[in-house]
């Protein structure tokens, strides 16, 4: 795109390719994230330092911050993403949840104001009917979620909720929906259009979770059908519309194959981790997309000609063990990612670097795109028993047993199905 | 004497038990940090807690020690 790529990095992360794959790098401060990423003064300055035009802000951090969109503006800089204005509207889960529903959006009972105490949410569940879930109404990744099925379950996990959404959010505010057993965790790509329209780019399927986060993801579904496709695309437009979204966006959905039915979850107002499967099977970069549509220019595809292809899967590879899932950080001594046919590997490490225990344990996405769900799944096969990392601890072993595991071969799987593969 | 030990490289998010506490088998002792999960390390069986190793804000290497307890 002719874009010079400036990058900022913490002590931690300074070794990282990335930082010398940029066009120039910044340090921005200590490895704790309070002291660099989060550091709002100090992204800036950075992007000062380098008379840089734009901010992209990732899919971490102070992505989904408004204050921080805000700042970016007011500092004269561009931002890439959507306006404050969307951000704070969907990052308070329970504005979101209203404002959804008043768009014609399905939503699941729930609470429409915040909860704050531990018997409102004993009253509220009663109202809405167990099983209940419980989460931050300012969070997100899955931290301090949890799902109550009666009132001392309930209360137990009100207080994890709570305490979590003070430490990790600043806000004690708690939402309790009603809580969808056997249900798969199914979202839509939304692109914002610098004229105004809101696009789909069809679904990811993200059912594959530990501790509510999402470990493998898929495109197509193999749970939705044609019609049940057609009514979640339209009202992930809805969604947009109704928030006036610009840019790459998500409307997660919690989707009930059994029905045919599906509920809005919440939308997350940046590009998504599991980007590279909608792009696999639609030939589009997203993150061009952003670029473009930040800048005020026209998509460099034809709105009216999406036509996805093929399959594609995404596997996460993280630093952690393949059983219990616990983190694994340490130095890397060997790195050998996997390339062939349809083979795609988004990594931020190679060896010789250090996974330290500040950030997320993602290590690389391993992608793959296939004429159909079977030829992603051998590819996918193929890919994982090639790539070799020593040091930290991976997940590769996971993915070689989900992959080999009837009900994910099958296609017919809910976000029960890793609990199943690694009962306790 | 028993030595509690760190499983995994971590930071100290939040010690709980004191020197001179009196800790049960499976009392939280401290709650390690690493990669955005909370890691709490408990105490393997009864005892006073003699020493503690570790202090908020450190970062422990897998092995190393957490707290002893007599």
């Amino acid at each position: 795109m002719g874009i010079r790529a400036v990058a900022v990095y913490s002590d931690a992360d300074a070794d990282l390719p990335y930082v010398r794959e940029a066009d120039e790098a910044l340090y921005i401060g200590p490895s704790q994230p309070a002291r660099s990423y989060l550091d709002a003064a100090a992204l800036i300055e950075a992007a000062r330092k380098s008379n840089a035009a734009a901010v992209h802000p990732g899919y971490g951090f102070l992505a989904e911050n408004a204050d921080f969109a805000r700042q970016v503006i007011e500092a004269g800089l561009t931002w890439v993403g959507p306006g404050p204005g969307a951000i704070e509207q969907m990052g308070d889960k329970i504005r979101a949840r209203n404002l959804m529903e008043q768009a014609g959006v399905p939503v699941s009972p729930g609470t429409r104001e915040p909860v704050t105490d531990v018997a409102e949410a004993v009253t509220e569940a009663e109202r809405i009917g167990y099983p209940v879930m419980v989460k931050a109404a300012a969070g997100g990744g899955g931290i301090g979620m949890g799902a109550a099925a009666d009132e001392a379950g309930l209360r137990s996990a009100f207080e994890t909720a709570r305490s979590r959404a003070e430490r990790f959010f600043g806000s004690p505010a708690i939402l309790l929906e009603r809580y969808v057993e056997r249900a798969r965790h199914v979202e839509v790509q939304i692109l914002g259009l610098a004229d105004g329209r809101v696009l789909a780019l069809g679904e990811r399927d993200c059912s594959v979770q530990r501790r509510h986060q999402k470990v493998a993801e898929e495109t197509p579904s193999p749970g939705v059908s044609a019609s049940l496709r057609e009514r979640m695309l339209a009202a992930a437009v809805k969604a947009g519309e109704a928030v006036g979204y610009r840019g790459a966006g998500t409307v997660e959905c919690l989707v009930d194959a059994d029905a045919g039915s599906f509920v809005f979850l919440e939308m997350n107002t940046r590009l998504q981790v599991e980007h590279p499967v909608t792009e696999l099977v639609t030939g589009i970069d997203l993150v061009e997309q952003q670029f473009l549509v930040a800048a005020g220019e026209p998509p460099s595809f034809d709105p009216g000609a999406i036509h996805p292809a093929g399959h594609a899967l995404e596997l996460r590879i993280y630093a952690e063990d393949p059983v219990r899932f616990l983190p694994g950080p340490g130095t890397i001594t060997e790195w050998d990612e996997p390339a062939g046919d349809g083979v795609r590997v988004d990594a931020g490490y190679q060896a010789g670097n250090t996974v330290t225990p500040f950030y997320d344990p993602l290590l690389a996405k391993l992608c793959v795109h296939g004429a159909d769900r079977a030829q992603a799944l051998e590819r996918a096969r193929d890919a994982v028993a090639a790539f070799r990392i020593a040091g930290p601890k991976t997940n590769l072993a996971f993915h070689a047993d989900l992959l080999a595991s009837p009900d994910f071969v099958s296609g017919d799987y809910d976000t029960s199905l890793v609990s199943k593969l690694r009962p306790r | 004497m028993a030595e509690v030990r760190a499983e995994m490289v971590a930071n100290v998010w939040k010690v709980v038990a004191k020197e001179g506490d009196q800790v049960d088998d499976g009392d939280t002792l401290v709650i390690l940090e690493s990669m955005k999960m909370e890691i709490p390390v408990l105490a393997e069986g009864s005892g006073v807690v003699t020493k503690m190793h570790v202090a908020e804000g450190d970062v422990v290497q897998e092995g190393d020690p957490i707290a002893t307890i007599g």
